[in-house]
């Protein structure tokens, strides 16, 4: 019944003279999402509406889903068209879509007739009287409420006469492209494939990077990180991931460094080769799916430790948010089911009964000097061991 | 770098004229056994030589053998369809705690249908002591499940005893042997060995995977579980699986030929890797490790080493193992058989399978063996603390 959709969108609105980049990435990003659904479709922008339109047969539900991931969408409307066949038979058309939509009538509505095309006979007021007494005569139940409408009754005359009134819920946000790109630490757990969604939320392009430790991390546990980095790309399109093998870093570490800040100096030297590979890739920033006081690595006085190697800014979108949250949006963007999945990352495989909880910075540094003599060269190695994969969903 | 394949009992490569015969048999004599027409009776044909090769090297009727899609339909089909063809002559069943999770899973759906199941233990060398077995058949016991070899420390069941025993008890009752393992690697005789039911896999004797059969005593009775068209006597309903079929057969006979021999070099390859890691330091080995035992699976536990990085550690080298039981190793729980021959707790977690075949060499062993002793130490300095 449906053959086009009218995307709904916020904060683009008020971009000012940027609006039509704005709108244009928008456009990009949706044609994006839609090559994964059957069927072609035109999206076209026009006196600020973008109309997503059907030139085929189109799988509703399906479509509906994939628009439902593109960042900047706030509502998708679904569109019936009619033909233009005189006034009667639109206040019939419009009372037939009514009952389709609606099964129960007891609801308020308001008309809002607009006229794309202006040669129309009758003016937008007339047309939205006109239609909401045939509406009324048609279901006795309906009530009108100009003010606070439960049902917002569209009908644009263009070439076609388009009827819409129901908004799907969009995923909000800006879309993916007008934002520069940041350089997502992914490492398998819950938080960070969050972190990477809510940070492409606002626009910005992902690239991401993990650290694996063979023969201690497992083939399968790279794989659980490509799966993840996949479903994240569903929302923010593709993501070149780097694989690091941080094995002999954090075996130097071991044996050069107390036992119980081996955590925290592992963290430092994950998050300088993540700045170094950014710096190539031209990202803007690190993103991280730290949360104050989630685990030893993530009390202040850790995270001030962590920061203090970097020279970029490092986002930490879920840096308030409680597991349980974080929980709720891993559950919603799908990425739970494979985050739970039980293989060892590299974080865990020597972490200490007893890490420190508050380091001090002096001492940190101090105990860093011990990897003087090897560090670099290892490093160097590591960055040499860079293996990228680029993930499309 | 060398590859060397010890992950056997997992499953084998399936030899080249096996993959042959079945592409053959895929693309060109492709016909439905059941369709009346020249390409049907060419395919029925495999199915028919199928059984005479199987029902020959088991010295059982070619009636008797109905083919499956492996061994866990096989035990399932045992169980279910025995415990239901034979409900009104009682509802127990007795097996072991160190089943696979084929038999002991099915065990427990029994136990929810409203059948008692009883579990027996088994000594530190995995194998069950026949007065438990004597004590726990009562007049009630329709069904009797041992697995021949066990799939994670090779522990081989007293069998032929068993068999003995549950008949002398109740004739009636019916005996399942789970010969995933055991099959190919011992001359196995059901009639000889009161044998009522044994479930056998192709895929671990290098036939393909998705395929197997299910060997039924012409008086057992059984009950089919799963329905449709009728093809088998109506016993299991679906289109033959017939290049499976004939792949499994063309392993068994591929196998069953020289087989004395090839047993004996299975044996040479065991007791030299035995020797090999037995001089390696904090080195335990868990199950019988001679030639009372499987000729093809060692377990080992390793002091020190959790299993898991020991294996991709091997990996890395070109060395392909298990930690414990592959099967259920992708949800990383303890091993109930390992549980069960009474394994120390700091071992559990630390224990790797390895399971040789007829085609592994000398020199694998010996490089897996000085892999093996290179590795320990590293790996045993880097621990969590």
């Amino acid at each position: 019944m449906y053959k086009s959709f009218l995307i709904k969108y916020a904060e683009i609105g008020v971009k000012g003279k940027n609006r039509y980049l704005f709108e244009d990435k928008l456009c990009d990003q949706i044609r994006y999402a839609l090559t994964r659904c059957e069927g072609t479709f035109e999206v076209t922008k026009s006196q600020g509406r973008i109309y997503v339109n059907a030139l085929s047969a189109f799988d509703y539900e399906e479509t509906v889903e994939q628009l439902q991931t593109v960042f900047g969408v706030t509502g998708i409307c679904p569109v019936v068209h009619v033909e233009d066949e005189g006034f009667e038979k639109l206040c019939a058309d419009v009372i037939d879509y009514i009952d389709k939509v609606y099964s129960d009538k007891k609801f308020t509505f308001k008309v809002e007739a607009r006229r794309a095309r202006k040669n129309y006979p009758k003016n937008s007021m007339e047309m939205n009287c006109g239609i909401g007494e045939a509406l009324l005569n048609a279901y006795p139940e309906l009530r009108v409420d100009v003010h606070k409408p439960d049902v917002m009754l569209r009908v644009e005359v263009r070439e076609k006469i388009y009827i819409y009134s129901t908004v799907i819920p969009g995923p909000g946000g800006l879309p993916v492209g007008t934002n520069g790109k940041g350089m997502l630490l992914l490492s398998g757990g819950i938080d960070s494939p969050v972190a990477g969604y809510m940070i492409a939320k606002r626009g910005v392009k992902i690239e991401a990077v993990y650290f694996n430790a063979p023969p201690y991390t497992s083939e399968r546990a790279t794989q659980k990180v490509i799966d993840l980095a996949r479903i994240v790309s569903k929302f923010s399109g593709p993501i070149r991931l780097h694989i690091i093998n941080f094995t002999d870093i954090q075996l130097y570490i071991y044996d050069q460094c107390p036992h119980d800040e081996l955590t925290i100096i592992m963290r430092r030297y994950m998050m300088r080769i993540a700045e170094e590979i950014a710096k190539k890739s031209g990202c803007l920033g690190l993103i991280t799916g730290e949360s104050i006081g989630q685990v030893a690595s993530q009390t202040m006085q850790s995270l001030m430790a962590t920061n203090d190697v970097c020279t970029m800014p490092v986002y930490r979108p879920l840096i308030g948010f409680d597991k349980q949250e974080i929980v709720e949006v891993s559950e919603r963007i799908d990425t739970y089911e494979t985050s739970i999945q039980p293989y060892e990352d590299c974080c865990t495989i020597f972490v200490a009964k007893h890490p420190v909880t508050k380091p001090n910075l002096n001492v940190i540094r101090i105990h860093e000097r011990n990897l003087d003599e090897r560090i670099d060269e290892l490093v160097k190695t590591a960055l040499e061991t860079d293996e990228v994969i680029e993930i499309v969903y | 770098m060398m590859e060397v394949y010890l992950d056997n009992s997992a499953t084998t490569k399936c030899l080249p004229e096996v993959a042959a015969l079945m592409t053959r048999i895929m693309c060109e004599e492709y016909g439905n056994p059941s369709s009346l027409h020249k390409k049907g009776v060419e395919s029925e044909k495999y199915v028919r030589y199928a059984k005479e090769v199987i029902a020959k090297c088991m010295k059982v009727q070619e009636k008797e053998i109905l083919f499956t899609s492996g061994g866990t339909e096989s035990d399932n089909i045992a169980l279910i369809g025995g415990a239901y063809a034979n409900y009104r002559a009682g509802r127990h069943i007795i097996t072991t705690r160190i089943e696979h999770p084929a038999v002991l899973q099915t065990c427990a759906y029994l136990e929810e249908q409203g059948f008692a199941v009883t579990y027996l233990p088994v000594d530190a060398k995995g194998i069950i002591s026949l007065a438990d077995l004597e004590r726990a058949m009562t007049k009630n016991t329709i069904l009797v499940s041992i697995m021949h070899t066990n799939n994670e420390v090779g522990a081989m069941q007293p069998i032929e005893q068993a068999g003995e025993l549950i008949k002398r008890i109740n004739p009636n009752t019916l005996f399942h042997v789970d010969a995933v393992q055991g099959f190919g690697k011992c001359r196995i005789y059901p009639k000889r060995m009161n044998i009522d039911l044994l479930s056998v896999s192709a895929h671990k004797i290098h036939g393909p995977k998705g395929v197997g059969f299910l060997y039924i005593n012409e008086k057992a009775k059984v009950q089919p579980i799963i329905f449709g068209g009728g093809q088998q006597k109506g016993m299991r309903s679906g289109t033959e699986n017939v290049p499976g079929i004939a792949g499994m057969a063309r392993a068994i006979e591929e196998i069953f030929s020289d087989f004395d021999e090839k047993i004996e070099y299975l044996y040479h390859i065991k007791e030299r890797f035995v020797k090999g890691v037995s001089v390696l330091e904090g080195i335990r080995l868990n199950g019988p490790v001679g030639r009372d035992g499987a000729p093809h699976v060692v377990s080992v536990s390793i002091q020190g080493v959790r299993s898991e990085v020991m294996l991709h550690a091997l990996e890395d080298k070109g060395i392909y193992v298990s930690a414990g039981s592959a099967c259920s190793s992708n949800k990383p729980s303890v091993s109930a058989t390992l549980k069960a021959i009474g394994v120390e707790k700091q071992y559990l977690d630390a224990t790797l399978r390895f399971s040789f075949s007829l085609y592994t060499t000398e020199a694998e062993i010996d490089y897996t063996v000085k892999c093996l002793s290179e590795l320990l130490p590293v790996l045993r300095r880097y621990t969590r603390k």
